[in-house]
C-alpha cells in the first residue's frame, strides 16, 4: 500500500467549525450547575470617586435572596495586588482590590458584588444598593496625564507617571541632522478593546467538603487563573481545577486575571455554592482590558537616494487605572519602542518611552501588543520619506531592508533577527497587487477627481515569545506547553494537549502533526484539552504560540509514542523496530513499504493481549512530551501588507476596494487555518485603522459603550483580502511553524493608513490619528486648504 | 442585561389594546418589533410595568392603495416595505430608503410603527414620512385623530402621540406624475444609524423644479422639513449656482448636533454635501 501523502501542509477543513456550526458549540454560559447562584455586579459610575458609605439593606429589602459582599468583605478572603515586574524594579503600580475598597479608580470598577438566585434578580438587588460617593477630580485625557497640573489617577502615587525607559544605538542625533531630508509626525493611536464574540465568563464552585475549587470559565490561560486562584485565596494548588470549554474567541482580552473572577471564586468559597457571573456586552465595554491608547512622535533621516540614516521616536502610552496584574504589563510601550524601525537597515535609533496612569479601565495585552503602532508609524515615516527623496514606496522599502548578509543581527530596538524574507513577500506582494496596474489606474482616476489611495506596508510579527521575557520579570507564566498522545486499543489516537482552543483552530493542526508522526490521517487523531487537571501543564492561547510550541510538544509526543510502537512491533512481529516505520494506519517493513501489522492490531494486543506478549514487555502507549522554546527567544514572522482604497474628499468617507497579505509564518500546518487568521486579523486591524476607539469625555466617562457606538469592522465595508505566502521553516525546531495570529492585525492599520494619505495626499492633506474617521479626513482636507 | 420585571399582555383586538392603554397610560408600553424596546428594557433605560402585545392585531398589518394613497400599518415589518411592489411603485422614497434601515435580522422583526413612533432622529422612515406629507392615524378610547408627519416629529424621541394613544397606520400621497425622489445617507457602517441623511421629493420638469420637499435627518433632534433649502431650489432651473444656495439655505434650516461619532460643522457639511448630490442625482435620473 502506498504512504499516504502527508496531512501536514494540507487545506483540511477541520471538524470543531461544523460542530460549532452545528449548533453544539458549549460555551460557559451553556453549562448547567445544581444549586447555581448568580452574580452581579456594582459598578463605579464615576472614574474617580471615594465610597463614603455601602448600604446593602435595600438590595436585601427588594431582593431577599440576595447577599451582598462589598469590597472589604471580599478582601477579607482575598487581599489586594499588585503588578510588578522584578527585572524593571523602577516600575509604579499601586495595589489593586479584587472589587474596590474606599476608592473607585474607573468608571466600571467592580464596588460590589451581588448573588441572588437568578442574574435578573441579581441586577435588580444590584440596582438597589445605595452607594454614597465623594467624587474625585480624574486624569483622563492621555496626553495631559503627564502635567504638572494634572489630576493623579492615585492620590497616594503623588504622580501618574508609572515608568520611563529609553532605548538608544549609534548617534541618532548626529545621524538626523545630517540626513539629506528627514520627516515627521505626531502619531496618536486611541484606546480600544478586543470585542470577543462570547464575553468574559466564569463559573466558580467551591466544594466546602473537599476544599476542592473548580472553575469553569471562558479564558486563555486557565494555568495562570490556576496559579493566581490558589496564591490568592490560599487554597493549595491541587485542589484548583481550572476548566475552558468552548470559547468565543479572546483576542488577549481573556489573557488577564481580573478582579471579576476571581471575586467569584471568593464568594463560591465564601458561600460553598457554585456561582456564576457572564458579564454583558455594556461592562466589557467598562471591565475587559483596554488597548492601544498611544501618542508617539517619530522623526526619520534619509540620505539623497533614500537610504534610511537614523529614527527616533517618543511614545507616551497608557496603563489605565492598573497596570494588568500577573504578566508584565510594559508591553503595548515596550513593543513599540523596540518593533519601531524593525525591518530596515538602521544604525542610529533613539526610543523613548513614558507609561502614566489615567482613571480608565485596566490596560492589558490585545493582539498584536504594541506592534501595530511601531509598524504604522515606522511605514507612514518610510511613505514620507520616499515622497521627500522622490522614490516609489516600493522601491523605498527594497532598498532599506535588512540584507540577508546582514543576518544574523540585533536590531537598534533590540529585536534579535535570525533571517527574513522580506525582499521575497514583496516581490510577491507587488505581484499579486499588479502594483504597476494600479498606479496607472490610480493616476488616470486623478484626472477625473477620484482620489485612490494605494499603501504597501511591511510588518514584522513576534510570535511564541519564549521564558526570557516572562522568567527573569518573575511573572508565573509558563512559556512551555504539553502533550500526551495515546494510541487507543482500536488503532485510534487520542491526543492531550495544553494548548487552549480559544476558536483558532489549534487542535485540527495538531491532529494533523500527530497523525503524521504515526503514519495515520488526521480524522483518527482526537485532540482534547482545556482542563488544567487532566492535560499537561502549559501556557495558554497567546502571542501566537498554539502550533509553534504546543505543535512542537505535540510532535515530540507523537514521536516517543512512534518509537513505542515500533518496539513494541517489533516484539511481536520478532523484527528490528530499527527495519520498521509506520505508514497508512499500519507499521510496515522500512525498505519494502509492506504491512506487517495494523494499529489497530498493535492496540488490541497492548492493551487486552499483554497474555500474548514475550515476558518484561510492558507496552507504553502513551507518551507525554513538552516544549519550550530553546532555539530562539522568539520566533520572528515577517510579512508585508497592501491595501487600496478610495477617498471621498466630499464627505471624508473611506471605501476599502482591496487587501493583500503575503506572510511568512515559517512552516505551514493547515493553509486554511493561517489564512483564517491572516484575515480576521486584518479585520481587527482595519477596525482600529478605521473604525474602533474607546471614546471618553474629559471625566473619564466612557461614552460608547454599546455596539450601537462602539464601532467594530462589519463584513459590508471590508475588502476582499488576498493572501500569499512564503514559507521560512524557523530553525532549530522539527516543525518549523511560526506564529500567524497576529500578522494581519500588525499590518493592516500602516497599510490603511498609508492608502489614505497616498489618497490625499495631491490635496496637501495628511491624517495620522488612528482611527481615521470621516471627520479625521475632512478637517485633513480643510485645513490643506485654508 | 436584564431586562426589569413586567406583566406582559396580548390583546386580540385594537379595541383592547386601547382600553388598556387608557387604563395604564405611562406605566405601559406598546410592544411591537421589540428591536429597540428590548434593549432600553434590558438596559434598564426604562422600566414600564406592562407590555402590551399587539402583534395579534390584524387591523395594524398591510400595505395596501387606494386612492392615490397607500396605507401602511402600524405592524408593516421592515422586511415588509422592502419588498412590497406597492412601496417600490408609489412611494420609490421608501423603497430608496429601506436598505439603508438596520439589517435583515432586525428589518424581519422592526415595524413601521414601530419607527415612527420611537421617533429615532437618525431613522430613515420619519424623514421620508416628513418629505411626503404623510399623515398619522392615531387612535385612543377618545376616538381618531389625524396628524401630518411635519407637525407629529415633537424632538428626541418624541412625538404628538399622547399617553393613551396608539399609531395605527399612515397615509402617504404615492407619487404624483412628474415627481421624482431621491435618498442619500451617510453613515460609519452600513445599517447604522445615518451622521446625517436627506429625503427629497418635487416634481422635476427637465431641470426646473417645484413643490421641493427636502427632509433632512440624523443631525437634529428630530426628521426636520429643511424649508429654507427647499425655497431655494423652488421653480428655478437645476445648477451648480443653486446647489450653492440650497446648500448655504441649508445652514440657516439646519442647527445639528454634534457627538463623539461627528461634530455639529461635520454633520452640517455631510448633510449640504448629500443635499447637494441627492438632488443632482434626482435631477439626472429623468
Ligand atoms: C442593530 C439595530 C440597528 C438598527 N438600525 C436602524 C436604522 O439604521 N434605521 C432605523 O430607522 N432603525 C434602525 N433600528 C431600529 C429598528 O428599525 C426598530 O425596529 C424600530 O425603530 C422600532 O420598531 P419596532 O417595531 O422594533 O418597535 P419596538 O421596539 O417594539 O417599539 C419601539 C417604541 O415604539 C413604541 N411603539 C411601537 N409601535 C407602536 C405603535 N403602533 N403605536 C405607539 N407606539 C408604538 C413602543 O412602545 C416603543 O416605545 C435598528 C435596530 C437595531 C437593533
Amino acid at each position: 500500500m502506498a504512504d499516504p501523502s502527508p496531512s501536514v501542509g494540507r487545506p483540511l477543513p477541520r471538524s470543531a467549525a461544523r460542530r460549532l456550526a452545528f449548533g453544539r458549540g458549549r460555551y460557559a454560559d451553556d453549562l448547567r450547575f445544581p444549586g447555581l447562584l448568580h452574580l452581579a455586579f456594582v459598578r463605579s459610575p464615576h472614574a474617580h470617586a471615594r465610597i463614603v458609605r455601602i448600604d446593602p439593606a435595600p438590595a436585601i429589602a427588594a431582593v431577599p435572596n440576595a447577599r451582598v459582599f462589598t469590597g472589604a468583605d471580599i478582601a477579607r478572603v482575598c487581599g489586594p495586588w499588585q503588578a510588578s515586574v522584578d527585572n524593571l524594579p523602577t516600575l509604579v503600580s499601586p495595589p489593586q482590590h479584587i472589587v474596590a475598597v474606599d476608592r473607585a479608580a474607573w468608571q466600571g470598577e467592580p464596588v460590589a458584588a451581588v448573588v441572588a438566585a437568578s442574574r435578573a434578580e441579581a441586577e435588580d438587588a444590584a440596582a438597589e444598593v445605595v452607594v454614597e460617593w465623594e467624587p474625585l477630580p480624574a486624569a483622563a485625557i492621555r496626553d495631559r496625564t503627564l502635567d504638572a497640573d494634572a489630576a493623579p489617577a492615585h492620590p497616594e502615587l503623588g504622580g501618574n507617571l508609572s515608568y520611563a525607559t529609553l532605548i538608544r544605538a549609534g548617534d541618532p542625533d548626529a545621524a538626523l541632522a545630517e540626513a539629506a531630508h528627514t520627516v515627521e509626525g505626531r502619531f496618536s493611536f486611541a484606546r480600544h478593546t478586543g470585542v470577543p464574540l462570547e464575553p468574559r465568563a466564569v463559573i466558580a464552585d467551591y466544594d466546602p467538603g473537599e476544599g476542592t475549587l473548580t472553575v469553569h470559565g471562558s479564558h486563555q490561560a486557565p494555568w495562570h487563573q490556576q496559579d493566581t486562584l490558589s496564591r490568592h485565596l490560599g487554597i493549595p494548588e491541587h485542589l484548583v481545577r481550572v476548566v475552558t470549554p468552548d470559547i468565543g474567541g479572546g483576542f488577549g482580552i481573556k489573557l488577564h486575571i481580573y478582579g471579576e473572577e476571581i471575586a467569584v471564586s471568593a464568594v463560591s468559597r465564601l458561600l460553598g455554592r457554585p456561582v456564576k457571573y457572564v458579564a454583558d456586552r455594556m461592562e466589557s465595554f467598562v471591565s475587559d482590558v483596554q488597548a492601544r491608547d498611544q501618542s508617539v512622535s517619530a522623526r526619520m533621516g534619509v540620505d539623497e537616494d533614500g537610504g534610511i540614516r537614523g529614527l527616533a521616536v517618543d511614545a507616551l502610552s497608557s496603563f489605565g487605572a492598573y497596570a494588568a496584574y500577573g504578566r508584565p504589563p510594559v508591553n503595548e510601550g515596550m513593543m513599540t519602542i523596540m518593533m519601531t524601525g524593525g525591518p530596515y537597515a538602521n544604525g542610529h535609533y533613539e526610543g523613548r518611552l513614558r507609561i502614566a496612569f489615567q482613571n480608565k479601565p485596566p490596560s492589558g495585552m490585545y493582539r498584536a501588543v504594541g506592534q501595530p503602532i511601531a509598524c504604522a508609524v515606522t511605514e507612514q515615516l518610510v511613505d514620507w520619506a520616499a515622497d521627500a527623496a522622490g522614490i516609489d514606496p516600493v522601491d523605498m522599502r527594497r532598498r532599506n531592508y535588512w540584507t540577508d548578509e546582514a543576518c544574523p543581527l540585533t536590531t537598534p530596538g533590540g529585536i534579535g533577527i535570525r533571517r527574513l524574507s522580506l525582499g521575497r513577500c514583496l516581490d510577491r506582494l507587488v505581484a499579486m497587487m499588479d502594483y504597476g496596474a494600479l498606479r496607472a489606474e490610480q493616476a488616470a482616476l486623478r484626472r477625473n477627481g477620484v482620489h485612490r489611495g494605494i499603501g504597501v506596508a511591511t510588518f514584522l510579527e513576534m510570535t511564541s515569545i519564549g521564558p526570557e521575557r516572562y522568567g527573569p520579570a518573575g511573572a508565573h507564566v509558563s512559556t512551555q506547553d504539553g502533550a500526551t498522545v495515546r494510541l487507543e486499543p482500536s488503532g485510534a489516537v487520542r491526543c492531550v494537549t495544553s494548548v487552549v482552543e480559544i476558536g483558532q483552530g489549534t487542535h485540527a493542526a495538531l491532529a494533523q502533526i500527530v497523525a503524521d508522526c504515526l503514519g495515520t490521517a488526521p480524522q483518527h487523531v482526537a485532540v482534547v484539552g482545556g482542563d488544567t487537571a487532566l492535560t499537561p501543564y502549559g501556557g495558554g492561547a497567546w502571542a501566537s504560540r498554539g502550533l509553534t510550541i504546543g505543535g512542537e510538544a505535540a510532535w515530540r509526543a507523537a514521536q516517543g509514542l512512534r518509537q513505542n510502537i515500533l518496539e513494541l512491533a517489533g516484539s511481536i512481529l520478532q523484527a528490528d523496530p530499527a527495519g520498521l516505520d509506520l505508514a497508512g494506519g499500519a507499521v510496515c517493513d522500512r525498505a519494502t513499504r509492506e504491512a506487517r501489522i495494523t494499529l489497530a492490531e498493535i492496540g488490541r494486543i497492548g492493551h487486552f493481549r499483554h497474555d500474548t506478549l514475550p515476558p518484561g514487555v510492558q507496552p507504553e502507549l502513551a507518551v507525554t512530551r513538552h516544549y519550550v522554546p530553546d532555539a530562539v527567544p522568539f520566533a520572528l514572522a515577517n510579512g508585508v501588507q497592501g491595501s487600496s482604497l478610495e477617498v471621498d474628499t466630499e464627505t471624508g468617507e473611506v471605501r476599502l476596494l482591496d487587501h493583500w497579505v503575503v506572510e511568512d509564518c515559517g512552516r505551514i500546518v493547515n493553509p486554511l487555518l493561517v489564512e483564517e487568521q491572516i484575515r480576521g486579523g486584518v479585520v481587527q486591524g482595519i477596525g482600529g485603522a478605521l473604525f474602533e476607539e474607546c471614546c471618553y469625555d474629559g471625566e473619564g466617562q466612557m461614552l460608547n459603550a454599546s455596539f450601537a457606538d462602539y464601532l467594530v469592522p462589519m463584513a459590508a465595508e471590508m475588502p476582499d483580502i488576498h493572501v500569499g505566502h512564503v514559507e521560512t521553516p524557523l530553525e532549530g525546531t522539527a516543525l518549523g511553524a511560526k506564529g500567524a495570529g497576529e500578522a494581519g492585525t500588525v499590518g493592516a492599520p500602516a497599510a490603511v493608513l498609508l492608502a489614505v494619505n497616498d489618497a490625499i495626499r495631491p490635496l496637501g492633506a495628511q491624517v495620522s490619528s488612528l482611527p481615521v474617521t470621516p471627520e479625521s479626513v475632512l478637517t485633513a482636507i480643510a485645513a490643506a486648504r485654508a | 442585561m436584564k431586562a426589569p420585571r413586567f406583566s406582559y399582555v396580548r390583546p386580540e383586538s385594537l379595541g383592547s389594546a386601547l382600553e388598556l392603554l387608557a387604563e395604564h397610560g405611562d406605566e405601559a408600553r406598546i410592544l411591537a418589533g421589540v428591536q429597540s424596546l428590548m434593549p432600553t428594557l434590558n438596559m434598564r433605560l426604562s422600566e414600564p410595568r406592562l407590555l402590551i402585545d399587539i402583534n395579534r392585531i390584524d387591523a395594524l398589518k398591510g400595505i395596501s392603495f387606494e386612492d392615490g394613497t397607500v396605507r401602511i400599518g402600524a405592524l408593516a415589518r421592515h422586511a415588509e416595505l422592502l419588498a412590497s411592489p406597492l412601496v417600490a411603485e408609489h412611494l420609490p422614497l421608501i423603497a430608496a430608503a429601506m436598505p439603508h434601515v438596520a439589517h435583515v435580522a432586525v428589518r424581519n422583526r422592526g415595524t413601521f410603527g414601530g419607527s415612527i413612533a420611537l421617533a429615532d432622529p437618525a431613522a430613515e422612515l420619519p424623514a421620508c414620512a416628513v418629505a411626503l406629507d404623510a399623515t398619522f392615524v392615531l387612535a385612543s378610547l377618545r376616538g381618531r385623530r389625524t396628524v401630518p408627519a411635519r407637525s407629529f416629529f415633537h424632538g428626541l424621541y418624541e412625538t404628538a402621540l399622547a399617553e393613551d394613544e396608539l399609531l395605527v397606520e399612515a397615509r402617504i400621497p404615492a407619487l404624483a406624475a412628474g415627481y421624482r425622489s431621491s435618498f442619500l445617507e451617510f453613515a460609519r457602517r452600513h445599517g447604522d444609524f445615518a451622521l446625517a441623511g436627506v429625503c427629497c421629493h418635487a416634481h422635476v420638469d427637465g431641470a426646473v423644479l417645484s413643490d421641493v420637499r427636502l427632509a433632512c435627518f440624523g443631525s437634529e433632534d428630530r426628521p426636520l422639513f429643511a424649508g429654507a433649502a427647499s425655497a431655494a431650489a423652488e421653480g428655478r432651473a437645476w445648477s451648480g449656482d443653486v446647489k450653492q444656495a440650497v446648500k448655504a439655505a441649508l445652514g440657516g434650516d439646519l442647527d445639528p448636533i454634534g457627538s463623539f461619532h461627528a461634530s455639529a460643522a461635520t454633520r452640517l457639511h455631510l448633510a449640504q454635501v448629500l443635499t447637494g448630490r441627492a438632488l443632482d442625482r434626482m435631477v439626472r435620473a429623468g
